[in-house]
């Protein structure tokens, strides 16, 4: 397993990778009887793709929940550069720089790309009301500067053709991507993305692919994700923790993942005698 | 072919955020506007004005309001009658207790107090959603006008329990009270109109709008992405009450000019302004214009063309016209459920290609 060090390297494809960003603190989450989550600890390091997989039911997603603060887990701590975190509500905890993107699409069906995109920037948008209701001073000003910023990361994930169309009426993969500029738009420091290439096809997996790694290198975004997607996850992220039946069964870079017998009988199943 | 936006190009964002980014709609809004202000005032006579102008007008004011909280912040309300009794109630207060102050304030400071009022019974909003919520405002409804009817201060202890609209004056011309001037009515009403349409545009198409439609259209997601919950509910409350508290306080002051919380403000009210966002079309400042006038106008226009041409009896006429208006909206609820709104952009659809198929 690997070893956590405090100070940064340098990957073989010459990114950066610093220190301990988030750390996840002998976390366990329960559902009355059910234990969703079993005494896990893991660290995100900043700058770094973590991925995290298991099979279903595993509670990859409960631990993203956890991370996003919709769920508040009986035991354990979440530590965020440094500090404890209280228990908070999600947008709280968006307003960190934490954002996420869903499993199933969970977009702004009535309103178009543009405004989904926009929302995404809300703790950029300051003005009062007064300013909103008539249009002037800081409301117009700060509508125009954030529709900037949204303009890059809708050139940057190439989704410029329908920026003014209602997402109601989107395919799928393009949805997939909506909702990643929804949650770029906020700058965040933590992308948590819950199953980025769920139900695409070979040619957006790699589109989908291309964007995550894109997002990393240009913001130096931090990316935590979860993938059912075998050959993604291990040409993508630099370390892999493994979750089977609510515990931690492996952690580390994917080689050490691969060849990590915990993990090969989680998923190939083992002789129980 | 006649609607066209090629050729339109935007070059700053600026330009692009506008209210009406298309220069046709914009010289069309224009046009209408100047017709309102210029031409209607010279040309309306009482009938006009008292039949179909002024509830057409302070109508909308009511869908405007009720719009913002059930067509973009998807909180649906059964108690936009109490809520209108609300504003209607404390302009008579503001009216007799200040008689010195301007009936512009006093209309305006109705608008705040419904807000409050609104927020109030907002509250619950946030733990219970949908039918339940619809409830918990009908409760507001019937609490509010049992209030207005019950506590004498409201009616300022008057023997009849009604209240009466005293006479008030803007710019020495009166539009409040007996002797008013139609089309000064008329005018009064719709400056309000204006700016509350303004408003309510202005707010919608900014943060705030897209935080309460983030609400309506997923709430887990938009708390995800930073929205409180708590304050788009209450925000949408409160703008949503403070339209309709205007609306109250002028369907009082200048339309009715006496009214009692039972009879002018009661459950019928609520449904009314629902049905018109309902049938105009939910979540569009448009929609809810065209919702008013649509059950403003439609009885008025039957009711002329049995009585008035055909020479039927007008006790007749008077429940052929609820067969036949609610015929109407099973008619167009099911033709187009999003609403005389989406019949609108679908028809500006259509009209940028006419006559050609492509």
């Amino acid at each position: 397993m690997n070893q956590i060090t405090p100070d940064s390297y340098v990957t073989a494809d010459g990114r950066t990778i610093g220190g301990t960003v988030m750390e996840m603190k002998n976390i366990t989450l329960r559902f009355g009887g059910v234990v969703a989550i079993k005494d896990i600890s893991f660290d995100i390091r900043q700058g770094e793709i973590r991925a995290i997989i298991g099979p279903n039911g595993a509670g990859k997603s409960s631990m993203l929940n956890v991370i996003s603060g919709f769920y508040n887990p009986q035991e354990g701590d979440v530590f965020y550069k440094g500090q404890k975190r209280p228990p908070m509500r999600p947008y709280q905890v968006a307003r960190l720089g934490i954002a996420r993107t869903f499993q199933n699409i969970a977009l702004f069906e009535g309103m178009s790309v543009l405004d989904n995109v926009m929302t995404g920037r809300l703790h950029h948008m300051k003005a009062g009301l007064f300013s909103q209701a008539l249009w002037k001073g800081r409301a117009e000003r700060e509508e125009v500067e954030n529709r900037e910023a949204v303009e890059k990361i809708i050139d940057f994930l190439e989704i410029q053709s329908i920026r003014k169309t209602p997402v109601g009426r989107l395919p799928y993969g393009l949805k997939k991507r909506v909702e990643l500029a929804r949650a770029l738009a906020a700058e965040p420091s933590i992308l948590l993305l819950d199953e980025p290439m769920a139900g695409m096809n070979v040619e957006e997996k790699e589109d989908m692919s291309r964007f995550i790694l894109d997002v990393n290198d240009e913001f130096g975004t931090t990316i935590a994700l979860i993938e059912h997607d075998m050959g993604v996850v291990m040409d993508l992220s630099d370390r892999v923790v493994v979750m089977d039946y609510g515990k931690k069964i492996g952690d580390g870079t994917p080689d050490e993942v691969r060849n990590n017998q915990d993990v090969i009988d989680a998923y190939l199943g083992v002789a129980h005698d | 072919m006649f609607y066209r936006e090629a050729g339109d190009f935007k070059t700053s964002y600026k330009d692009d955020n506008q209210t009406f980014p298309i220069k046709f709609d914009r010289y069309r809004y224009y046009a209408v506007l100047f017709v309102a202000f210029a031409l209607v005032p010279f040309i309306v006579n009482d009938y006009w004005v008292n039949a179909m102008l002024l509830p057409f007008l302070i109508y909308s004011i009511a869908a405007i309001g009720l719009n913002i909280l059930t067509g973009y912040c998807g909180q649906v309300s059964l108690g936009t009658g109490g809520f209108m009794a609300v504003g209607a109630y404390a302009c008579y207060k503001f009216m007799t207790a200040f008689p010195e102050i301007s009936i512009i304030v006093h209309v305006i400071l109705s608008g705040g107090v419904t807000a409050a009022v609104c927020i109030l019974f907002g509250l619950p909003s946030l733990r219970i959603k949908g039918f339940y919520l619809a409830v918990a405002t009908l409760a507001a409804q019937f609490f509010l006008v049992w209030l207005f009817n019950r506590v004498p201060w409201f009616y300022n202890y008057s023997a009849s329990g009604q209240i009466n609209a005293p006479e008030r004056t803007v710019l020495d011309i009166a539009v409040t009270g007996p002797n008013t001037d139609a089309w000064a009515k008329y005018m009064f009403c719709l400056v309000f109109l204006t700016f509350c349409a303004l408003i309510a545009r202005n707010l919608t198409r900014g943060t705030i709008g897209r935080t309460w439609m983030a609400i309506r259209d997923m709430d887990i997601a938009a708390e995800i992405i930073g929205v409180n919950p708590l304050k788009a509910k209450i925000s949408a409350f409160g703008v949503s009450g403070f339209f309709v508290g205007i609306a109250g306080a002028l369907l009082f002051a200048v339309y009715l000019g006496a009214a009692e919380a039972g009879d002018s403000f009661g459950i019928t009210k609520s449904f009314l302004v629902l049905f018109m966002i309902i049938i105009g079309g939910l979540g569009s400042i448009f929609g809810s214009f065209a919702g008013a006038a649509f059950l403003v106008l439609l009885p008025v226009l039957l009711k002329n063309v049995l009585v008035g041409m055909l020479g039927w009896p007008t006790d007749l006429a008077a429940h052929l016209e609820f067969i036949i208006v609610g015929g109407l909206i099973i008619l167009f609820l099911i033709l187009e459920p999003h609403g005389l709104a989406q019949l609108w952009r679908v028809a500006k659809e259509k009209l940028r290609l006419w006559p050609f198929p492509h």
